[in-house]
């Protein structure tokens, strides 16, 4: 009896003894992994390599550039070559990481009936019209016509012109290397009208190095969704000033088709106040020799600020604001000029500052003085004061003066203000911004996860990352037809939204199907290279 | 030999004119590139500044940053470009024997409150993660234009901070602590995201200098109002007040800031001097290897003012003045003018549809005006 017991409570014993270890084994085996997986911080998995890898990435631009021959323009025999095609590449040497090569595909080919009856005609305008009716011009492309070298089209000493609308014509040569020389003519023009290493440079400033000695003039508008534009008229005196401008009439006819010229670059809101007693927070300096006020360059700094403050003009929208400020001097100060560093009076006597806006000084004509008493009306020359503004507006954009290859006429921009491949320029300048600083926003939020090895990553910054494929994008960095303008805003919409992580990824029916659909068709149609 | 020895020495001294005159032009050349060189990028100014603590003996960090805020707008930074950020109100507490002023000097001198203040985060809205927030740029969708910081590439920002601080923090109203790693990395964070061309902190707190030690981003200049273990003093106490009114190191940037106009010269050199060991008993200290430039090329105004880089505008464009339509506009605003109605005031104050609208908005239908309203319809 004793002994079964006994045998009894050593069977407990070990059964125990396994139970332990069963449940020890079960423990381990399941119960560690279950508790490493569930305590682990959630980190949703980025596209790593691929974010890496944009460093590393070559962007191509590509400029179709189309050149016609008439009849005469070179010889017969290289007339009979025609039609074919010179692919010139070339690098653009800026310090950045990212390889930026500039191509120019030029497509040689003989001129059509038409063409060479409105290359026949009397004037180069008028050839313009007439070549401008049948097609519309795919963006950021050009056409060049070559005409006969002795050809009454250009003015004699002129050998070529450049139009405002993505057109030029060059005058040919009767040489036997004519195609050469003619190509490397058409290459200074197209470098004229579309890519400089200067237009890049100030689009991608603040991702180079900073070059101390180069001028710091290169300081345009950074992209952005939309802009908004102030016009103000500063009236300190109105005891003596009684002071009218047809704002909404100006505006209407002159500023609206400039900035509808240049909707691509952004949604425009215009306004427009007048301030009463607001002065200049300098004293002008009378000049017994002109007896006349003047300012000199170095006081202009100082002008703005103690204006600005009463401008009240960045309450509503978060778009950076231009302001433009038409100054109309008191009676005791007119007239007033403005003088450069020399000392010469301005003719425009109008300055303005780098992504600020822009200030003329308007003088009262002296003849209203003599009929009437005080105060005097003064009707504003809209037209003048426009002139200045749209000029003043061109020049914060970055839209400056082309380098003219040698004898070439220039036509100045039409009625709009603006030529068709300057906003061709400043849409590339823009692209290429984007670009960066989508490229930079990403790398630098990759290396930043990578160092904080336990910081949570949701969902929604995951999804604005693998819905960004930058890579295809940049690879084929070309215009087709109208969709350029799209992309711009697709691809400004993804530089501020990098910068901003919201929740959501652009779903189907939004730019990015629409951006990656025109990238296939484009790819398919391009001679497939790196 | 005299006649010999002449033509060499008269051309001799042809030579020297000739290199002399190159030399000038040359230089000219020179000092117009240098000139650029030691001038900073920027195109615009902001200042953020923060006082962080609360209740009333803490009067005098409140008075520290109106009395900064008051200078930076002096010197030209408009009120859409400064982001103030006051933990608690002293000028309306009610303790303040003197409401609606906030003096920083003895004797109630000088009244930084002023009249056109504008106080952008208030009271509980001064947190670490608002003002995170702010200078990372990540401020929730909906917030207005005031409390943003909408500085880019090409801005120079001055961020002044006071209020409690010890060896690496600083304290927010008694409640939080923000390190100086978290600092660093929110710089860190904006330089990424190229939100600053150059950045100035300034601190005014115990163990001042612990703040910028961890900074690693590239064009910050610091400076702090004493170092790692000591403690930085007040000024002085006004009788009539009660408290402490101003901190010694901002009471002499002060003095300093009231001597500079906007076309001053003064470099930041001379701000570094501002309050020696003697009259502020702490040790100031300031951090430069950052920075790219050189401190005596560095003008007080590029941080505290806003002189703005202009540039003459020599060219224009031409315009098609559009006569037609000018007169037919012209003619619109006669018939205009003609055919409005002469204009009168609105009724100020409408007594008989002030009764109506009183009668018609009675809560139940069947009750009576003599007995439910104290307006009697006469």
């Amino acid at each position: 009896m004793a002994a079964a017991g006994a045998a009894a409570t050593d069977l407990e014993v070990v059964r125990g003894k396994r139970a332990a270890l069963f449940f020890a084994a079960v423990a381990i085996v399941l119960g560690l992994p279950l508790w490493w997986k569930t305590t682990e911080t959630y980190r949703a998995p980025l596209p790593y390599s691929q974010i890496s890898g944009l460093n590393a990435l070559q962007l191509r631009l590509m400029v179709p550039v189309t050149v016609v021959f008439t009849r005469d323009s070179v010889p017969l025999d290289d007339q009979e070559k025609l039609p074919f095609t010179v692919v010139h590449e070339r690098e653009i040497p800026l310090k950045y990481k990212m390889k930026i090569k500039c191509r120019f595909q030029k497509a040689y080919r003989r001129a059509l009936d038409h063409e060479e009856e409105a290359l026949s005609l009397g004037s180069v305008q008028e050839a313009e019209t007439m070549l401008a009716e049948p097609q519309e011009q795919a963006e950021g492309s050009l056409t060049v016509y070559v005409i006969s070298e002795h050809s009454p089209l250009l003015p004699q000493d002129m050998m070529s012109y450049i139009g405002p609308k993505r057109t030029a014509v060059m005058r040919g040569i009767m040489h036997r290397e004519a195609f050469n020389i003619i190509g490397r003519r058409i290459i200074q023009v197209a470098q004229a009208m579309s890519l400089t290493e200067d237009v890049l440079a100030a689009a991608l400033a603040d991702h180079l190095p900073e070059d101390k000695w180069s001028s710091d003039k290169r300081r345009p508008l950074k992209s952005s969704l939309g802009y908004e534009i102030t016009f103000s008229l500063l009236n300190p005196d109105p005891k003596s000033h009684d002071v009218h401008w047809d704002i909404e009439g100006a505006v209407r006819r002159y500023v609206q088709p400039f900035l509808n010229a240049l909707s691509a670059a952004g949604n425009f809101s215009v306004d427009s106040q007048i301030l009463y007693y607001a002065m200049l927070g300098v004293n002008p300096r009378f000049d017994p020799a002109s007896s006349s006020y003047y300012l000199a360059s170095h006081s202009l700094p100082h002008v703005i600020n103690p204006v600005e403050s009463r401008l009240g003009s960045s309450a509503a929208s978060l778009y950076p604001v231009l302001n433009f400020l038409l100054y109309v001097p008191e009676l005791a100060h007119s007239p007033l000029y403005i003088q450069d560093k020399d000392g010469a009076p301005v003719a425009t006597n109008a300055f303005h500052s780098p992504r600020w806006g822009g200030i003329m000084v308007y003088n009262v004509d002296p003849k209203a003085y003599n009929a009437s008493k005080l105060p005097v009306r003064v009707e504003v020359d809209m037209v003048r004061v426009m002139e200045v503004f749209l000029a003043q507006l061109r020049l914060l954009f970055g839209i400056a003066q082309p380098q003219l290859p040698p004898k070439c006429l220039f036509s100045g921009p039409k009625s709009e203000g603006l030529m068709t491949w300057e906003l061709d320029r400043l849409l590339w300048a823009r692209s290429v911004e984007n670009l960066a600083t989508a490229t930079t926003t990403l790398t630098s939020l990759a290396q930043l996860l990578g160092k904080i090895s336990n910081i949570v990553i949701k969902d929604d910054v995951a999804s604005e990352t693998t819905c960004a494929p930058l890579r295809r994008i940049s690879t084929r960095l070309t215009s087709s037809g109208s969709r350029f303008g799209t992309w711009i805003q697709a691809l400004s919409s993804l530089k501020s939204r990098s910068l901003q992580p919201r929740s959501g990824c652009p779903s189907t029916g939004g730019t990015w199907t629409q951006m990656l659909g025109v990238l296939s068709a484009t790819s398919s149609r391009l001679p497939s290279s790196a | 030999m005299a006649a010999n020895s002449f033509r060499p020495r008269v051309l001799t001294a042809l030579a020297g004119l000739l290199a002399l005159s190159f030399g000038s032009l040359a230089d000219s050349r020179i000092e117009d590139q240098a000139e650029q060189f030691f001038r900073s990028g920027h195109t615009n100014n902001w200042a953020v500044l923060v006082c962080t603590s609360r209740f009333w003996f803490n009067y005098r960090h409140v008075a520290n940053t109106l009395s900064v805020y008051r200078s930076v707008k002096r010197l030209g930074i408009p009120d859409s470009h400064i982001v103030l950020m006051l933990a608690d109100d002293m000028a309306c507490n009610a303790r303040n024997p003197k409401p609606a002023t906030v003096f920083s000097h003895k004797n109630m001198e000088l009244n930084v409150y002023g009249d056109d203040v504008e106080v952008d985060y208030r009271s509980y809205e001064v947190t670490v993660e608002n003002f995170l927030r702010v200078l990372t740029g990540r401020v929730p969708p909906g917030t207005p234009r005031s409390k943003r910081l909408l500085s880019d590439d090409r801005s120079n920002i001055l961020i002044y901070m006071t209020g409690h601080g010890g060896n690496g923090f600083l304290k927010f109203q008694d409640s939080e602590e923000i390190t100086n790693i978290e600092l660093a990395d929110a710089f860190e964070q904006m330089w990424q995201k190229r939100r600053y061309n150059e950045l100035l902190f300034i601190i005014d707190t115990c163990q001042g200098a612990s703040m910028y030690e961890r900074f690693y981003s590239p064009n910050i200049m610091a400076l702090a109002s004493s170092q790692v273990g000591e403690d930085s003093l007040s000024h002085q106490p006004d009788p009539a007040i009660g408290v402490h009114l101003m901190d010694r190191y901002t009471f002499y940037v002060l003095e300093f800031l009231e001597e500079i106009n906007p076309a001053s010269q003064t470099n930041m050199n001379d701000l570094f001097q501002v309050c020696p060991k003697s009259l502020c008993v702490s040790t100031p200290g300031h951090r430069t290897d950052l920075f790219q430039r050189d401190p005596k090329n560095v003008l007080i105004t590029d941080f505290f003012g806003s002189v703005r880089k202009v540039e003459i505008t020599t060219e224009t464009i031409s315009l098609q003045p559009d006569l037609g339509i000018m007169e037919s506009s012209n003619k619109e605003d006669q018939i205009d003018e003609e055919r409005m109605e002469p204009l009168k005031y609105a009724e100020q104050l409408p007594v008989a549809q002030i009764i109506h609208q009183r009668l018609l908005a009675l809560p139940c239908p069947w009750c009576t005006p003599q007995h439910d309203c104290l307006i009697r319809e006469d």
